[in-house]
């Protein structure tokens, strides 16, 4: 092993240490704030690039192209709990884009967020978010990932409030960290069922870790009480996790909200990177979710074969990423539980979201809603087609849909802090690099065939679902989806660049009275040059996976790429181009027939869409109600949970106390009428008495002699007569 | 045996340091605060010593002193440690420093308070280092009884109700305590822990009960479990276990702060201290018979705690329900452990719950101490508010205080890199392992916790500035280097978790072993 694996923790680790030191720096050092994040970010990019260059040397050579380097994090009991990073096909692709996205974003920050007061603040999350989304990418260990994967979280949930004195982005960044805990919570309990499954929670570990053919093998074999195995429970626990990051429905609610955050936020966080680790999760747990039960034949003949997707694979190298290779090889294999959720959930994912960003009006909700669309499509992609085809969309979209952001941050820096797309239109004039590298990045989500890297990477992810067995739905629903996305591209392009300029008419909204400042501007150099570099990775990446030269595709799976032009004519493939090549002209075109043609004049001007068919818009406008459903539901049961706990402490509970603590002064109260008025009482009765008679004897007591003589001599008579009655004769 | 009585001496100097404290002038409150801060950093400073000579590869007790004291009743002045009790020792030398710092100057009879917080220290060393049921009971009852005094004497408005409602309580489950133990001496002849426990393995200890105390008509079985449940009260008082809690939100929100720290830093920690020396080894049949429901009042005690917290708009009485939310993980973990069946298969998981609960005991002390001590700082700055309503925005005008204080929060919710987030997740791990359904639901509680304390900051810290609150000052350069060093304990143990677990780790296993679950 050559020192490129051992070293790789260097890669989070930098950018997490000069984020530590940004953190004690003073606030005024924004220089160094900015230069520490930025180097740190640079060093890291070189180290990805050489640890990208080793493996794909060794793929090239056709050696092993996975090296792991696991270590002791600590003990418990007489058990060690290891962790370690990988260095395969799958993380080097993803260290670079990370790298290189986060580099470039940084830079634009320093534009965009020059006149922050917090500026030194910003650098540090920032910077933060880099090492741990690093963190993520090259953990070898589902708890490593995991700890990862929160201190992402936690990064995003402090970007998006990174204004947090406004109540919006502070209850947006609440509701973001809560919707992804939820899912989280789901991976907590997959991760300690895989844990105590497996015994392990390393992915590769010469043979025994969780993801090799041994361990996958004995939790096909292991039932579950409801009827599944456990490694589909693990699967879809596992899948929930990514359902929360990755925005996918039902739990996509925070990520459009999360655009209360800066910009370059939305951008790094919320659309190239943290939002796709939930794609990279399941594309990282692959061999676990494409594991099915040999059902037909016995278990003892089939020991070794735990079909994956449809490859028998090689020990030592679980991959399980079927090609996607256009000769729809899927016949007759299995299709595991897990693949069909992640699949449906993709596809309805998709097109919903791509249903909202119809009808919204916010630049950035609208790029919000279509990265929750697209993440859907590489979660269908990874569901029907396997590994290499989810995650090229993720690596073509990070970068078109970072472009696209940054795009979107200048038009607002341009047009001082207006984001309502209403109220721009016409910039085309007013930030010509701008509005070229947005085309761009436009062309390039919509899928304008050919040059662009969006058309190739969604060709392969429709191409895989209209292979799928299960079921062709998927396929009609993702083209309606590519239609749509096609469509509010060109509706954004058209309220945003074209037709007149609104931004003037709307000089009440904003603090900038005087009116040379209300003309919108271009950004400055150090945010467009990455908006070019971006756009011209937006155009080229596409020609790393063509049909013809999949060379992405082979690496991820470890093999070297041919050139093979026949694969073009194979069964569908041109068919498809064809298909897919006319739902993004059709989307184009409706757009521009309701848009494009005769640009709305005045901010206030009704959609036409909604003029068409307005209940239908405000449905779509209003996000299907999906917001008020979950305060209606999920939001009030919390809170009447916490009341209804409240109220058992203070009642029942506490009464209960009470009732025991009334008891005993009751018994006390009782013994003490007790002895007042028993006890006491007649003693005193007893004592009253007594007195009563001893006064009354008292009074014979004269002290005068001849009361006492007088009393003898009565006394005397008395006797005498008595003696004489007693002794008569 | 019986080296250098390093643990009498521990116990001693705070006694020692509290006895003089009590004897001064209440005018020299500012010399008493000085003395107090000088005998914790001795005592600190002492049980990193201990620290240090520990011995992490040996199973056996350490440090032990044993010498004879009543003959006629068999009572041994009996003390040892071993990880557990080094890990609550080494808890109790830091949190009482932290709890001293945290009471700032105070001018009403200063001495007689910094003099019962030394003395409530010397309680719980002489707790977490006795062996001998006889004088652990006394330094049990001996840290009440200061406590007591400094919510009654120093509380806010409902100090008295609070501190008799205390007080009652845990003396209801002490008597239920040394009842229980009155009768086992009575079947077996010692106060002795080590050589109860020995009987219990042996399975001889019921039996003898049985023969010496038989009651009524009661069973073998019947009669253990009623001495069980008597031994079991006093603790599940102290911890808290749901239903047994309602004296803590009062005793914890009118308690001056730095009682408060050390009633949730270090006082409930007695309670599962006691459940891991004293019920595990002595009472393994009936803990495993109800095994079941204690669980099921674990996920009460994690569920329903959060759920209240969420309810709360006392930011002392939220951190209170909160404390009593993360002690319910530790009584999950030990209640998983007695339910498993034995075997080498569920050690892994016994080792990790374990293991578990241990960090988790320490983390807890350690996090839950600061976040009342960070209230103490927003309350010095408000004049005494500590509503949730009552603010917003504080984070623009103090934002160091906000970060450090967001930081213990986090480590509450449980953040990888803080230190919540290890002892929890191997809570969890063990706990699956042994009973899914109860790890499954505890994680409600775990949600639950992030969405209480997130609501919390966007209250407290977020939002624009409160008008009130313009004038809200930042910490001071020595309040950050007091709290500074908490903090970097918190990334310490979150990133190198081992610096603890180092110490537990032979504990762990002998103690599994030990109590053959």
């Amino acid at each position: 092993m050559s020192w490129v694996v051992p070293s790789l923790w260097l890669i989070p680790v930098l950018p997490a240490v000069a984020a530590g030191v940004i953190a004690l720096a003073p606030r005024r050092c924004r220089r160094f704030a900015s230069g520490a994040a930025i180097g740190s970010m640079g060093v890291s990019l070189v180290l990805s690039l050489v640890a990208f260059m080793h493996t794909v040397g060794l793929v090239s050579r056709g050696a092993e192209s996975r090296q792991v380097f696991n270590f002791t994090w600590f003990q418990f009991g007489d058990k060690v709990l290891p962790l370690g990073w990988v260095l395969d096909p799958l993380s080097a692709v993803m260290l670079v884009m990370v790298c290189f996205v986060g580099l470039l974003i940084f830079i634009y920050s320093l534009g965009y967020m020059a006149h922050d007061d917090n500026f030194t603040r910003f650098f540090c999350f920032l910077a933060l978010f880099a090492g741990a989304m690093l963190g993520v990418v090259i953990a070898n260990s589902l708890l490593l990932l995991f700890i990862c994967w929160e201190l992402v979280g936690l990064t995003s949930y402090l970007l998006i409030g990174f204004w947090f004195h406004r109540p919006t982005a502070a209850a947006a960044a609440r509701k973001a960290f809560i919707t992804t805990r939820v899912g989280d919570m789901a991976f907590l309990i997959g991760m300690v069922w895989l844990y105590a499954g497996t015994g392990t929670l390393l992915f590769y570990d010469a043979g025994k870790g969780c993801l090799e053919t041994t361990a996958i093998h004995s939790l096909v074999m292991r039932a579950t009480g409801v009827g599944m195995a456990a490694s589909t429970g693990i699967s879809l626990l596992i899948f929930l996790g990514a359902v929360g990051k990755s925005g996918q429905l039902p739990l996509h609610v925070w990520l459009p909200d999360a655009m209360e955050g800066p910009t370059p936020v939305s951008a790094l966080i919320h659309a190239a990177t943290m939002v796709a680790a939930g794609v990279f999760l399941v594309a990282r747990v692959y061999p676990l979710m494409a594991v099915t039960a040999p059902e037909a034949a016995p278990p003892a003949i089939q020991a070794p074969a735990v079909a994956v997707a449809g490859q028998t694979e090689r020990a030592g190298e679980s991959h399980g990423a079927t090609s996607q290779s256009h000769e729809g090889q899927h016949g007759g294999a299995p299709v595991s539980t897990a693949l069909k959720v992640v699949t449906w959930t993709g596809v309805l994912t998709a097109l919903f979201a791509a249903s909202i960003a119809v009808a919204q009006t916010d630049i950035k909700r609208i790029l919000a809603y279509s990265t929750v669309s697209q993440l859907g499509f590489m979660m269908m992609g990874l569901g029907a087609g396997g590994v290499a085809v989810g995650m090229f969309h993720l690596i073509t979209h990070a970068f078109f849909k970072a472009l696209l952001f940054m795009g979107a941050g200048s038009v607002i820096h341009g047009c001082h802090e207006e984001q309502d797309i209403r109220r721009m239109g016409g910039l085309k004039a007013f930030m010509p690099v701008t509005y070229m590298t947005y085309a761009v990045g436009m062309m390039a989500l919509s899928g304008v065939p050919l040059l662009f890297s969006g058309f190739w990477s969604k060709d392969e992810i429709l191409h895989a679902v209209q292979a799928w067995p299960v079921s062709s739905l998927p396929f009609v629903l993702g083209l309606a989806a590519a239609l749509l996305t096609a469509f509010y591209m060109t509706r954004q392009m058209a309220y945003v660049f074209f037709g007149p300029c609104r931004l003037k008419h709307s000089a009440s909204h904003g603090t900038h009275s005087k009116r040379a400042e209300s003309t919108p501007h271009e950004s400055p150099r150090v945010m467009t040059v990455p908006l070019i570099i971006l756009a011209v990775f937006a155009v080229l990446l596409g020609f790393f996976g063509t049909p013809v030269w999949p060379w992405f595709q082979s690496f991820l799976e470890g093999r070297a790429a041919r050139i093979d032009a026949g694969r073009l004519f194979t069964v569908g493939t041109l068919g498809l181009i064809g298909l897919s090549t006319l739902v993004v002209f059709g989307g184009i075109y409706a757009g521009w027939r309701l848009y494009g043609r005769r640009p709305p004049r005045k901010a206030e001007a009704a959609d036409p869409l909604e003029a068409i068919y307005p209940e239908g818009y405000a449905v779509l406008r209003n996000k299907y109600y999906i917001d008020e459903l979950y305060d209606l539901s999920v939001v009030r049961v919390t809170h009447w949970c916490g009341r209804m706990s409240d109220w058992l402490d203070q009642t029942l509970w506490a009464g209960a106390v009470r009732l025991v603590s009334f008891g005993f002064v009751a018994l006390s109260w009782l013994s003490r009428l007790f002895d007042e008025y028993v006890v006491n009482a007649g003693f005193d009765q007893g004592c009253r008495k007594l007195i009563t008679g001893g006064s009354g004897f008292s009074r014979l007591q004269t002290g005068r002699v001849r009361h006492y003589l007088g009393m003898l001599a009565l006394g005397f008579v008395v006797l005498v007569l008595v003696m004489l009655w007693r002794w008569r004769p | 045996m019986n080296g250098f009585p390093i643990l009498s001496l521990l116990t001693l100097v705070p006694l020692v340091g509290g006895l003089i404290l009590l004897g001064l002038h209440s005018r020299q409150h500012q010399l008493a605060r000085r003395l107090a801060l000088a005998f914790s950093g001795v005592s600190l400073l002492g049980v990193l010593l201990l620290c240090g000579w520990f011995d992490t590869g040996t199973e056996s007790m350490q440090f032990e002193e044993r010498y004879g004291w009543i003959d006629a009743l068999a009572v041994d002045y009996r003390l040892g440690i071993d990880g557990l009790g080094l890990l609550m020792v080494l808890l109790t030398g830091i949190v009482v420093p932290m709890a001293l710092a945290a009471a700032g100057p105070v001018p009403d009879r200063g001495p007689a308070y910094f003099g019962l917080v030394l003395l409530l220290q010397s309680g719980l060393f002489g707790t977490f280092t006795a062996l001998n049921f006889f004088h652990w009971f006394i330094f049990w009852e001996l840290s009440l009884i200061p406590a007591f005094f400094l919510i009654k004497l120093w509380g806010g408005p409902q100090r008295s109700a609070a501190a008799i409602q205390f007080f009652v309580y845990t003396m209801v489950g002490s008597i239920g305590l040394l009842l229980a133990f009155l009768a086992i001496y009575l079947a077996v002849g010692t106060f002795d822990f080590m050589e109860i426990a020995e009987r219990a393995r042996q399975g001889t200890l019921i039996p003898a009960l049985s023969a010496s105390v038989g009651w009524y008509d009661l069973t073998t079985r019947q009669l253990g479990f009623v001495i069980f449940a008597a031994a079991f009260l006093g603790f599940a008082v102290k911890v808290p276990l749901v239903p047994l809690h309602t004296w803590l939100p009062a005793a914890y929100s009118e308690a001056p702060t730095a009682t408060t720290m050390l009633l949730t830093g270090l006082m409930s920690k007695m309670g599962v201290y006691g459940f891991i020396r004293i019920v595990l080894p002595i009472f393994p049949e009936a803990l495993r018979w109800v095994s079941v429901p204690l669980l099921w009042l674990a996920v009460i005690t994690v569920v329903v705690s959060a759920a209240a917290a969420l309810a709360q708009r006392d930011l002392k009485r939220m951190l209170a329900y909160s404390s009593i939310n993360h002690l319910g993980y530790c009584l999950l973990g030990l209640f998983a452990i007695t339910s498993g069946a034995a075997g080498e298969l569920v050690a892994v998981e016994k080792s990790a719950a374990l293991s578990g609960v241990f960090l988790q005991m320490f983390n807890h002390g350690l996090t839950a101490a600061a976040l009342f001590w960070f209230v103490a700082l927003i309350e010095k700055r408000s004049g005494g508010l500590r509503g949730l309503g009552d603010f917003g925005g504080l984070r623009t005008r103090a934002p160091v205080l906000c970060g450090l204080m967001g930081i213990a929060l986090f480590s509450s919710l449980g953040l990888p890199g803080l230190n919540g987030f290890v002892g929890e997740f191997l809570i969890f791990k063990g706990v699956f392992g042994l009973t899914p359904w109860a790890a499954t639901l505890s994680t409600l509680g775990l949600l639950l916790t992030a969405v209480f304390i997130l609501t919390m900051i966007q209250r407290v810290f977020f939002g624009p500035v409160n008008p009130a609150w313009s004038g809200f000052s930042e910490l001071t350069v020595g309040e950050r280097w007091q709290v500074a060093p908490v903090i970097g304990l918190m990334f310490l143990i979150g990133i190198y978790p081992q610096a603890i677990l180092g110490f537990t780790n032979r504990t762990v296993v002998t103690m599994i072993k030990a109590v053959g679950y």
